[in-house]
C-alpha cells in the first residue's frame, strides 16, 4: 500500500496548517479529540474507568445515571459507562479489521479488472454485480448463517460484503485514469508500460482508497453493530455496543439508559470518522467544503 | 464558458448520433431489452451462486440444510430425495435452477414447513414498512433539499442534521423513539403491526437515515443545476425561485437521487430485518434473524434470493427510467 502516498498531492499535510484549519473548523477539532477518547478507551479502557465491565452485581442493578455510575447501571448492576468504554475496543476493532479485509481485497480485483480489460475485466465486473445484487446486510447475514454467529465470523462476513464498493472504485479511476490526456502524453514519450502502470496509474487509482475506507468505517461500524445487535456478533457477557442495545431495547420500560448510551456512543463515533473523511476528501478534491 | 466551448459542446453528441439518428427508437429499445438481459443473467448467477456456496461451504450438505433441526435417518432421506443428492451434480444444480424458477425454495426442515409459503406469508409486512420508509426518506429529502439549497445557513444546519442522521444506527433511532413516543408519551404502540400508528416509528427509523443520504445528493445537484445558465433563463423568463427549484431544478437535480434510491432500497430492505426486530413487528425480517441463528439455510437463502431479485428488478427499472428521462444518455454506447 506504499504506492498510496508516492505522487500523489495530498493538499499540503504539514502541521502548522493543520493546526491553524483545526482552529478554523471546531467540527473537526471535536471529531478528531472524540477520535482520540475513543482511541484512547480502545487501548487502555483502565484509564478512563475503574469498573468492571463484566462482573455482575445485582443489589446494583437498575440504578439511574448518577455522581457513582455516570451512565447508570444495567440490568445485572453491571456499570453502563464502564461497559461503553470497554465495548469500544469490539465494535471499533470490528468495524476497522472488515473495512481492512474489502479494502485490500477490493482494491486488487478493481485494478486487477482496470488493467487487464476484455474478459477478466468483464468476469470481475459480473462477478461483482452478482454480489451486490444482495443488499450488504443482508450478504452478510447470508455468511454468517453458513459460519455461525461470533466476533470473527462477523468481521469475515462484513469485510466481504463491502468489498465491490472498493472494487469499483478503483476499477472506474483505473480507467479513467489509463484513458486521461496525461497518460496519453506520458504514452507517447515511449515509457514501458510497466512504468506507465506503476508510476502513473496505480498511485492515482488507489489514492482515493484511503479517503473511501475512511468514510466506509462509519458505514462497517453501524452494520457490525447491527449485526450484533442481531445477536451474530460477540455473544454476552462481551460488552460490544450493538450487544448492549439489543439487552437495553428489553428494558426500555424502566431503565433507559440501558439502550441509550451505547446508541450515543455509536453515533458520535461515525460522526467524527465521517467529519474526518469528508474533510479529506474535500481536501483531495483541492476544494473546501462550504 | 466561451463560444467556442459551448459550440464544441453541442456538436459532440450530435456528431456522434449522426450515424443513428434515424435509428433512435430502435436504440433506445434494444438498451431496454439489454438491461433487462444483464438483470436475468445478474439473478441467474445469483441462483447459481447460492447452490454452489450449498457445494462448497465446509460441512456435508445434509447438515447443512438440516440446520438446527435432530438428524434421524428419515429426515435425511427425505432431504436426499428432495434435493436429488444421489444425482450426479449438474443434474442437481438443473434440478434446482428449475425448482427456483418455479418458486419452489424447498422445505425448511428447522421450521417443517415449505420455504415458499412460510415467505411469502411473511412479505407483505415488510414491503409495507418499506414503503413507508421510502416514502420518509423521499419526502424529507425534497423538503430539506428544496428548503435549503444554496443559502448558506439553512444548508448548514440541514447538512448537520444529515451528518447526524446518516451516522445514527437506524434501530437505535428506533430504540430512542421507541423510548420517546411509546413508553414515555405514549402515543404509539410499543410493538407488533395492527394499525396504522404502529407503521409510523418504524417508517421513521428505517427511512430517515436514507432519507438524508438521498438530501445530501439531492441538495447538491440541485445547487449545480442552479448554477447552469439555464436556470437563468428560467428567472428572465420571470418564474419565481420555488418555480425554478421545484419544475427545473429539481428534475435535473433528481437523476443521481434517482439512481441512489434504487441501490438504496435494496438496504432499506435488510434494514427493514434489523427495524422489525426493534419494534417486534412480523415479517421476513424476523423469519430472516431466526432462520440465520437456526442455520435454516433454505430459507436464508431463499430470503437471499428474493432480495436478489427485487433489486435487479428496481435497479433495472430505474436504469431504464434513467434512459427514459435523460435522452443525453441514450446517445452513448
Amino acid at each position: 500500500m506504499s504506492v498510496v502516498s508516492t505522487g500523489t498531492p495530498l493538499a499540503g499535510f504539514n502541521g502548522r496548517q493543520i493546526v491553524y484549519s483545526a482552529l478554523r473548523r471546531p467540527g473537526l477539532l471535536a471529531a478528531v479529540v472524540f477520535l482520540l477518547i475513543i482511541a484512547a478507551g480502545t487501548s487502555w479502557p483502565q484509564l478512563l474507568t475503574s469498573y468492571n465491565p463484566i462482573a455482575a452485581d445485582p443489589l446494583q442493578a437498575q440504578l439511574p445515571p448518577s455522581a457513582a455510575h455516570w451512565f447508570g447501571t444495567d440490568q445485572l448492576g453491571r456499570d453502563v459507562f464502564s461497559r461503553v468504554v470497554h465495548g469500544a475496543r469490539y465494535s471499533i476493532l470490528i468495524g476497522v479489521s472488515a473495512v481492512v479485509i474489502a479494502a485490500v481485497v477490493g482494491s486488487i480485483l478493481g485494478l486487477f479488472a482496470g488493467l487487464a480489460r476484455g474478459i477478466v475485466d468483464e468476469a470481475i465486473t459480473r462477478f461483482l454485480d452478482v454480489v451486490s445484487a444482495f443488499p450488504d446486510l443482508l450478504l452478510a447475514l447470508v455468511l454468517i448463517s453458513f459460519t455461525g454467529p461470533g466476533t470473527f465470523n462477523l468481521i469475515f462476513a462484513l469485510g466481504v460484503a463491502s468489498i465491490p464498493r472498493f472494487a469499483r472504485v478503483v476499477r472506474a479511476q483505473t480507467f479513467v485514469i489509463a484513458e486521461s490526456g496525461y497518460v496519453e502524453q506520458a504514452r507517447t514519450f515511449g515509457l514501458t508500460p510497466a512504468v506507465l502502470v506503476l508510476r502513473h496509474i496505480l498511485p492515482h487509482a488507489m489514492a482515493q482508497v484511503p479517503i473511501l475506507a475512511t468514510i466506509g468505517l462509519g458505514t462497517a461500524i453501524i452494520g457490525a453493530a447491527g449485526l450484533s445487535f442481531l445477536g451474530m456478533g460477540p455473544q454476552p457477557p462481551i460488552p460490544e455496543w450493538g450487544a448492549m442495545l439489543a439487552e437495553g431495547r428489553n428494558y426500555l420500560r424502566v431503565a433507559w439508559w440501558i439502550g441509550v448510551w451505547p446508541g450515543v456512543a455509536i453515533t458520535l463515533t461515525v460522526i467524527s470518522v465521517s467529519v474526518l473523511g469528508r474533510q479529506w476528501q474535500a481536501a483531495f478534491e483541492g476544494r473546501r467544503q462550504q | 464558458m466561451d463560444v467556442e466551448n459551448v459550440t464544441a459542446l453541442h456538436q459532440a453528441p450530435i456528431a456522434s448520433l449522426q450515424g443513428r439518428f434515424s435509428s433512435i427508437r430502435t436504440t433506445l429499445l434494444s438498451q431496454i431489452l439489454g438491461r433487462i438481459g444483464s438483470g436475468i443473467i445478474v439473478l441467474w448467477a445469483a441462483i447459481t451462486l447460492s447452490f454452489i456456496s450449498l457445494h462448497v461451504a465446509p460441512g456435508d450438505i445434509v447438515s447443512l440444510l438440516i440446520g438446527e433441526q435432530i438428524r434421524t435417518p428419515a429426515i435425511e432421506a427425505a432431504i436426499r430425495a428432495e434435493w436429488g443428492l444421489d444425482e450426479p451434480l449438474i443434474k442437481q444444480y438443473l434440478s434446482y435452477l428449475w425448482r427456483v424458477l418455479h418458486g419452489d425454495f424447498g422445505r425448511s426442515y428447522v421450521l417443517q414447513t415449505d420455504v415458499a409459503t412460510l415467505v411469502l406469508s411473511q412479505i407483505w409486512p415488510t414491503l409495507k414498512l418499506t414503503g413507508a420508509a421510502l416514502v420518509v426518506a423521499v419526502v424529507f429529502a425534497v423538503v430539506s433539499a428544496v428548503a435549503t439549497a444554496g443559502l448558506r445557513w439553512p444548508r448548514r444546519i440541514a447538512g448537520g442534521m444529515e451528518l447526524v442522521l446518516v451516522s445514527t444506527p437506524s434501530f437505535w433511532l428506533g430504540i430512542v423513539l421507541l423510548f420517546v413516543f411509546s413508553f414515555t408519551l405514549k402515543l404509539f404502540p410499543v410493538a407488533g403491526d395492527r394499525n396504522f400508528a404502529a407503521l409510523v416509528l418504524p417508517a421513521l427509523s428505517l427511512g430517515l437515515s436514507l432519507g438524508a443520504v438521498i438530501g445530501q445528493v439531492l441538495r447538491e445537484g440541485l445547487e449545480r443545476a442552479l448554477e447552469e445558465p439555464f436556470a437563468l433563463t428560467v428567472r428572465s423568463w420571470g418564474a419565481n425561485a420555488l418555480t425554478l427549484r421545484l419544475r427545473h431544478g429539481l428534475r435535473h437535480a433528481a437523476l443521481p437521487a434517482v439512481t441512489l434510491t434504487g441501490w438504496l432500497i435494496g438496504n432499506l430492505l435488510s434494514g427493514a430485518v434489523i427495524t422489525e426486530q426493534v419494534f417486534g413487528r412480523p415479517g421476513l425480517g424476523k423469519i430472516t434473524v431466526d432462520a440465520v441463528l437456526g442455520k435454516d439455510l433454505p430459507v436464508v437463502l431463499a430470503v437471499a434470493i428474493l432480495s436478489a431479485f427485487i433489486y435487479v428488478v428496481l435497479s433495472t427499472l430505474v436504469d431504464t427510467l434513467y434512459l427514459l428521462l435523460d435522452p443525453r444518455l441514450r446517445a452513448r454506447t
